[in-house]
């Protein structure tokens, strides 16, 4: 494990130079944005110039703009984002109450995405060339080419309006009291369609990855040799070929991290799904820029986490991963 | 000539191209057939597809005529797609170039950078800047551009790490040429058309990026977008589902046209290389 360790330990040093990139750039659009925390402050309070001088120098607004940035990094490493206008609350704890959902809504999708995306890649790199390679592929290349806001506006028509399957938005149904696994089972029917409509978005990208990987393999001597042991052919498809196509995709899957968490955005407003996303529409509906960075710097450490653990499963899966650093 | 049949051999290029072809077409024919202002009222609200011959693709929820908004929208989808694919494959493009060729702490710098946009969600980040900047067609551009520079910087930066080491490099610099201008003279060339490459997947993602955006209310307020014709049908989507799926299948026909296209010229690159 140690070899691992190591590895993590070059990642986070990386990470938190990542980090600090994006935070500098978050103020630099909140300075960009017009108007600042005293304005936001005022318009809901009421208040006369006297004040307003007075907020601004208490809240060290009328300090230079390095000195406002050596602030704005103090508060960030008390875990300090500010306060939220819309929600006259401090905006961490508004976006810690909204990322689980969130959370849960990525995980299902990517869940889902990559669980049936590899699988149909294996049946159709089983064969490259084959009728069936052929439509999965387009079929596939079809799907990635679809709005997921619009996907899911469809499935709502579909299985929400016209069959009655599913409810039609939100994560739970309001005041049901319902508790314990009847609970779980009630966000679970109304997640379908919204993980549905995020993840079938991306399962073409696993799907041609995966077929891509196993079309390279083939050509490999190791197929050769495994066929000349007389293994069938069942077992040189999904323990010879397969098994190594598999590891581009665990890669793939900290890189479309990012993605997933913006693509929710759109996906929780279609189904109301009272997410980050959700949240990030309502910051800009809002004007609460303060809000809105907050949560782009949430999403950019969640990010980084995903592809932190992404990196570790690939060291334990890989051992040729990181061993050659041991030396240095 | 060969190019264009290799190109042709496939039937999904030529599918793709088609697609393309015809939507250029609707796209500049747009102030043509449909004069005068697209947003104007042109008939009852909510009339159904294919009943009145002069409206056959029916009207919106305030009356206007579906067909007019479904063409003027093409122009709006292609304008948007092709100027931020553009700006995005020339940003990175020149950062990937100058991460690579200066190399050291510039090209740690510049790649921290890069990571830094590609930790940040793409359509998050667009969806700040415009919100904080204010929406009009620039800036809708110029933050699609801003999330999808990444991809090119990075093939680009690869590229030239191999390509700088090449004779025709050295000879420039034996020639007493100011690096900057090996770097943007002899070396970026030579790095596009691998850049380029992406350029069908870059459009396509400012496409559908363009469409989420105006769907939720952040697109240019003045003009007809697909994204925006659904979200309006969204207020009506049990009583006239066909206000969001039509405006929704013209987007998914327009980005499967890219993709096929761009499968195509990928592929019959890789037939002239294997010939040749």
């Amino acid at each position: 494990m140690t070899r691992a360790l190591r590895l993590l330990r070059r990642r986070l040093v990386g990470s938190v130079f990542v980090l600090l990139i994006v935070i500098i750039g978050s103020f630099l659009l909140l300075e960009a944005a017009p108007g600042d925390a005293v304005d936001a402050y005022i318009v809901s309070t009421g208040g006369d110039a006297g004040m307003i001088e007075l907020l601004r120098h208490r809240w060290g607004l009328d300090q230079s703009e390095l000195t406002r940035l050596a602030n704005y990094l103090w508060a960030l490493l008390h875990l300090d984002l500010g306060q939220s206008v819309t929600f006259s609350r401090a905006i961490r704890d508004v976006i810690l109450e909204r990322l689980p959902t969130t959370l849960i809504l990525m995980g299902s999708a990517t869940a889902l995405s990559f669980g049936l995306g590899s699988t149909l890649g294996v049946y159709a790199g089983a064969r490259p060339g084959s009728f069936r390679d052929r439509f999965l592929s387009i079929g596939s290349l079809a799907l990635y080419a679809v709005p997921g806001f619009w996907l899911g506006l469809v499935l709502i028509v579909i299985f929400a309006v016209d069959l009655r399957w599913l409810p039609v938005g939100g994560i739970e149904t309001i005041a049901s009291g319902k508790t314990g696994l009847a609970r779980a089972a009630d966000i679970a029917t109304h997640l379908v369609l919204p993980v549905s409509a995020l993840g079938f978005i991306y399962l073409a990208l696993y799907l041609r990855m995966m077929r891509a990987g196993m079309a390279e393999a083939w050509r490999q001597d190791f197929v050769l040799a495994a066929r000349a042991r007389g293994l069938r052919q069942r077992r040189i498809v999904l323990a010879h070929v397969a098994r190594n196509a598999l590891l581009p995709l665990v890669t793939m899957l900290g890189l479309q991290s990012a993605q997933m968490l913006g693509g929710s955005v759109v996906i929780e407003s279609v189904f109301a799904v009272p997410g980050l996303g959700r949240l990030a529409q309502e910051a800009v509906a809002g004007r609460d820029t303060p809000l809105l960075l907050g949560i782009i710097l949430v999403s950019a450490v969640v990010v980084v986490v995903i592809n932190l653990l992404v990196d570790l499963a690939y060291a334990v899966l890989d051992p040729r991963v990181g061993a050659s650093e041991g030396s240095a | 000539m060969s190019r264009l049949c290799h190109f042709f051999r496939t039937p999904e290029a030529i599918a793709g191209a088609s697609i393309l072809a015809l939507l250029v077409v609707v796209a500049l024919a747009a102030p043509l057939l449909f004069s005068g202002d697209s947003q104007a009222i042109a008939g009852p609200a909510l009339l159904p597809p294919f009943q009145d011959w002069s409206l056959p693709l029916g009207t919106d929820r305030l009356g206007r005529d579906v067909l007019a908004e479904l063409f003027h929208g093409a122009r709006t989808s292609l304008a948007v797609g092709l100027a931020a694919a553009a700006a995005a494959l020339l940003i990175g493009s020149i950062i990937g170039t100058l991460a690579g060729f200066a190399g050291g702490l510039v090209d740690e710098v510049l790649m921290r950078i890069t990571d830094a946009f590609q930790t940040v969600p793409s359509f998050l980040l667009a969806l700040a800047f415009v919100s904080i900047v204010g929406p009009s067609l620039g800036v809708v551009v110029a933050a699609i551009a801003l999330g999808a520079w990444t991809g090119p910087a990075r093939v680009a930066r690869a590229e030239v790490l191999s390509i700088r080491e090449r004779d025709y490099v050295a000879g420039a610099r034996v020639l007493g040429m100011h690096p900057l201008e090996i770097a943007f003279r002899e070396v970026l060339p030579n790095v596009l058309p691998s850049v380029l490459a992406l350029s069908s997947v870059i459009v396509a993602a400012a496409i559908l990026t363009e469409a989420a955006l105006s769907f939720l209310g952040l697109g240019d307020p003045n003009r007809v977008t697909w994204g925006g014709m659904i979200a309006e049908g969204r207020t009506v989507l049990r009583t006239a589902p066909f206000l969001s799926v039509v405006p929704g299948i013209a987007l998914v026909l327009t980005v499967l046209g890219v993709y096929l296209a761009g499968e195509g010229v990928v592929e019959s690159a890789a037939a002239r290389r294997s010939l040749s």
